[in-house]
């Protein structure tokens, strides 16, 4: 019977890894220098920061373990008060510039991931739930993702950041401010996995795979989950992909716009606020650094799910 | 081949009295008008689609009843009622003497949901392409809870792919990697693997090519001795119901307007669209000769004609055909709906 | 023996992908008389469609011809720059698919769409074309068709709109009629109609067609002469009488054992075992071999010509002169 289809089944054997770059999409990225370029300067920017206190001379969110006389060293000089090395100079409080970016890329990777997970998992809730129970709930959705859409993202985080300032004890403030950025970024980018879940789910839901698991008496929340899913995934991952990009950059907005992390603990966006103080009076290492950081990760990001899209897209092929 | 699990012919519910399968007046209207903010804004009223309209017929057991229509004719509406994918407007499908539709015996219905099983009509979209095949197969085993060993579930997963000729190996691959009627055959294999005895089949064979139909056609007449399923076959093809069924209904516009043994509608068609039908398909024996063309089109099923709906296609057709609409006449096995037959004017 | 109108020989259709290249018409000859109807039959993966798209240039790329000439009164016609091939199509190759709306555009009314096919053609001004696209009309059976020549494609049922196709590949008098599927989308009754139209049309317009369908009810009932079609080559080809009823190439033999029909009560259809072979693999020798009942030691080494057997050409080695010379 099955001679003819033999050659698959020796392919189905092999481990994941292997199919995977056998695969047309790993056929796809192999011959993709912009893909590889930036896959690769994101493994090694992501690997950078989780490993950030073994290859920094020193902790930035440390108070005690900086040293005022340092302030102001420009790169590639030894600072004045400890004798260290500054590669990227230092920042008025003597902070070296080369930790400080990587511990506050981290923060603003962390912020970025965080909230893209939250705007995804409300995003594919409520666009699954609209696509496939349909009706009134459907047009309710839709309609608050139209009105979050006609907002710019930004303006939603704002608004956001401000009624949780407003709810939360003026104490708590600076702990809480990671959640509160997370959910105020989360909260501004849900509506458009909303609508791309939606319009997959209507045409999967048709689809009589669909059928044959409801005949056997499954119930709307099971075959949403375990067979609507991962058929509508494909597109989630390249809005996910981009969206951190973007996230990272509304990160570095709001933190430069004063309603972000708090100096203590600073992010890109809050380097680059502190930067701009000294860029007229020539310490122009303490904003250039930070700024070419933030546009690699953000450029490295989006070029990677720029390759990510075509390649899943049938069509371009 | 071992088939110990598998192979259960269902003595239970055979002994019984009754017909299997009895549906009752069955009914359904789809909303077809455009959303309401649209409608309201434009003012429009509802646009209503009787899709299915006052069918009765029954289906006895271990026999293949048949329904064939045309595009319009209601028939894949009424294999979603009959499986509980939809809710019929009005009138109740009967199995095994548990209504369908009654919420008192809801715990009855779900028992009776192991036995009823469906094969749909595209093997390239009733599959989850995300899932391996043995997966899919053992879906309906999970989730009736027929057994929750693994080892068990994974030896009656290569039985059923044995049972419809695939490699147990097969179990491993994913869909895709499968032809139009391989899939088919996994697809089989997994309306079997609860032990149904009523499988519903919606044109299980139209996106086939032809000499993958014949096998997936024997596979089911084959399947049906062994382990004494009965089918409600749905098709277009009047050729492969011949091939298939013990008795056949003729829809038109979401009516039935002829019943009777396969036998006798290929002998003696009686209504006048059965008679158009038959006429109307190529056959081999053909070869250079001309079919009967007929006039006209199905109307669109939202504005029927009044009266018998086929009266402005018919020949037949008469000033009490425009005006009043047939009842099904029985006489013995067989049941038209048509005046002029009633009139012996046909 | 009068000329070809079109002539077809040792086509190959290739597509070049990463995994290598995929054959998808190896070697296909076949002539078309003028005013004959050619029926091309084969299952899916046949290259019975790539065949027809490649006769008119409309492969899709990466597809390519990658081999072989087709000619059109003995002119070639496959080496021609895409503006030469689009002055043939339309105005001596009219085409008509399988879904109507390929041919038709949503957007303009058919009138519109009629008279632009036949002022490009012909040279007509809009008052003759217009005339013409009605008389096209009545000739297809559209009724009223003074009024419906301005209507949209929606406005018309799945029947009638094959019908306004066809006048659509009618209107530059054309000399051939490439028909890939074109009455699967419709119901059978409806289908009679158009196999119908289609039968008179030939007939008094004297085109030849093509006629590219799986159904072998339709070619029976349609075509003069039939090519059976597996895996890219011909398998059989001959007049359709006899192809039908007397086959000689064992996949013809099976395909028509497998096609269930109104009058035998055979309780089992025939079945070929196993199933069409992919393009990336497909047998040396005889491409049917893995599956035939009547393999021998040379069909799985050495391809098959088109041999005759009887009246027919069958590709398979069992008519092969040393052969027929013991049996």
């Amino acid at each position: 019977m099955s001679v003819l289809a033999q050659p698959p089944a020796a392919q189905a054997h092999r481990g994941l890894l292997a199919r995977a770059w056998d695969s047309d999409i790993g056929y796809s990225f192999r011959t993709s220098p912009v893909a590889i370029g930036a896959a690769a300067i994101t493994l090694v920017i992501v690997l950078a920061t989780v490993f950030a206190e073994f290859i920094t001379p020193q902790n930035p969110f440390d108070a005690a373990a900086l040293n005022l006389m340092d302030g102001f060293t420009p790169p590639g000089e030894a600072g004045a008060g400890s004798g260290m090395y500054f590669g990227l100079g230092a920042d008025s409080q003597g902070r070296d510039m080369y930790s400080a970016i990587l511990y506050g890329s981290r923060v603003s990777l962390l912020i970025g991931t965080a909230s893209v997970i939250f705007s995804l998992v409300l995003g594919v809730s409520l666009g699954l739930i609209a696509g496939y129970i349909g009706g009134r709930i459907e047009a309710l959705i839709m309609r608050i993702a139209d009105i979050q859409l006609s907002f710019p993202a930004i303006l939603v985080a704002l608004l956001v950041f401000g009624i949780a300032r407003g709810l939360i004890h003026p104490s708590l403030h600076e702990q809480m401010t990671f959640a509160v950025m997370t959910i105020a970024i989360g909260l501004s980018n849900w509506a458009q996995y909303a609508r791309t879940v939606r319009a997959s789910t209507l045409v999967e839901k048709r689809k009589e795979y669909v059928d044959a698991a409801r005949v056997i008496g499954l119930r709307a929340f099971p075959v949403m989950i375990k067979h609507v899913l991962p058929n509508v995934a494909g597109p989630i991952l390249v809005i996910a992909t981009i969206n951190l990009a973007l996230a990272v950059l509304e990160e570095a907005t709001l933190s430069f716009l004063g309603v972000g992390m708090p100096p203590t603990q600073p992010s890109l966006g809050t380097l680059i606020r502190i930067g701009q103080q000294f860029l007229f009076s020539g310490e122009w290492w303490i904003l250039l650094f930070p700024s070419l950081a933030l546009v690699t990760i953000a450029l490295s990001i989006n070029l990677f799910g720029d390759w990510l899209r075509d390649a899943l897209n049938p069509k371009l092929r | 081949m071992s088939t110990a699990i598998v192979e259960q012919p269902n003595e239970v519910f055979a002994g019984t009295a009754g017909p299997l399968v009895k549906v009752d007046h069955l009914t359904c209207v789809f909303d077809v008008s455009r959303p309401w903010l649209e409608r309201t804004l434009a003012g429009a009223p509802k646009q209503m689609l009787t899709a299915v309209a006052d069918l009765s017929f029954e289906i006895a057991r271990r026999e293949t009843f048949a329904l064939v229509g045309e595009s319009g004719s209601g028939k894949s509406t009424v294999a979603r009622m009959v499986v509980g994918l939809l809710s019929p407007t009005a009138g109740q499908v009967t199995i095994d003497g548990v209504s369908m539709s009654d919420p008192r015996l809801a715990a009855a219905r779900e028992k009776l949901r192991r036995r009823i099983q469906m094969i749909f009509q595209d093997p390239f979209a009733s599959l989850n392409p995300r899932w391996r095949v043995d997966r899919i197969v053992a879906e309906p085993i999970r989730a009736f809870g027929i057994t929750r060993n693994d080892a068990e579930v994974e030896a009656r997963v290569s039985e059923l792919l044995k049972l419809v000729r695939l490699d147990p190996a097969d179990g491993r691959k994913y869909p895709h990697e499968f032809s139009g009627g391989q899939r088919q055959r996994i697809a089989i294999a997994r309306a079997l693997s609860a032990n149904p005895e009523f499988i519903v089949c919606d044109e299980p064979t139209s996106a086939l090519d032809v000499s993958v139909q014949a096998q997936i056609l024997n596979l089911m007449r084959d399947l049906q001795d062994r382990l004494g399923l009965t089918y409600l076959f749905i098709s277009h093809n009047l050729a492969v119901v011949r091939h298939m069924a013990t008795r056949i209904g003729v829809m038109y516009l979401g009516r039935l307007v002829e019943v009777a043994p396969a036998r006798d509608i290929f002998a003696h068609p009686r209504h006048p669209y059965t008679r158009m039908l038959l006429d109307a398909v190529p056959d081999l024996a053909m070869a250079g000769r001309q079919r009967k063309p007929v006039d006209g089109e199905t109307p669109n099923p939202i504005a029927p004609p009044p009266g018998c709906p086929f009266h402005p296609r018919c020949p037949f057709a008469a000033e009490r055909c425009r005006t009043e609409r047939p009842h099904a006449i029985v006489t013995g096995s067989v049941s038209v709906a048509c005046h002029a037959v009633e009139e012996g004017r046909i | 023996m009068t000329e070809p109108l079109l002539s077809i020989r040792e086509l190959r259709v290739e597509f070049p992908t990463r995994r290598g290249i995929l054959t998808a018409v190896d070697g296909v000859s076949f002539d078309i008389a003028p005013g004959e109807v050619l029926g091309v039959v084969g299952e899916s993966g046949a290259g019975k469609s790539l065949t027809g798209a490649a006769i008119i240039g409309l492969l899709d790329p990466p597809g390519r011809i990658a081999g072989g000439e087709v000619l059109l009164k003995g002119q070639r016609i496959d080496n021609l720059p895409p503006e030469g091939l689009r002055r043939i199509r339309g105005k001596r190759i009219g085409m008509v698919f399988q879904d109507p709306l390929t041919s038709l555009n949503p957007l303009f009314r058919i009138g519109e769409q009629l008279i632009e096919t036949i002022q490009l053609h012909t040279g007509m001004n809009a008052a003759q074309a217009r005339d013409r696209a009605i008389a096209l009309l009545v000739d297809v059976g559209i009724p009223a068709a003074e009024r419906r020549i301005d209507a949209y494609p929606y406005q018309f049922s799945g029947g009638m709109r094959q019908r306004v196709v066809l006048a659509l590949a009618l209107a530059a008098d054309p000399e051939l009629i490439i028909a890939d599927e074109p009455t699967t989308a419709l119901d059978v009754s409806v289908q009679a109609q158009i196999i119908a139209l289609m039968k008179r049309l030939c007939r008094e317009h004297n085109v030849a067609i093509m006629l590219i369908t799986h159904d072998m009810g339709v070619i029976a009932e349609t075509a003069d002469r039939v090519a059976v079609m597996y895996a890219g080559r011909i398998a059989e080809i001959g007049p359709v009488r006899d192809v039908i009823g007397r086959a000689h190439h064992p996949y013809t033999q099976g395909l028509m054992g497998s096609i269930p029909t109104l009058t035998a009560t055979a309780e089992r259809l025939t079945q070929i075992p196993g199933s069409m072979p992919r393009l990336t693999d497909i047998p040396t020798g005889c491409a049917f071999n893995p599956r035939c009942p009547h393999v021998f030691d040379r069909c799985r080494v050495e391809r098959p010509e088109l041999l005759p057997a009887e009246r027919t050409l069958a590709a398979c080695w069992l008519y092969a002169a040393d052969r027929r010379a013991t049996a």
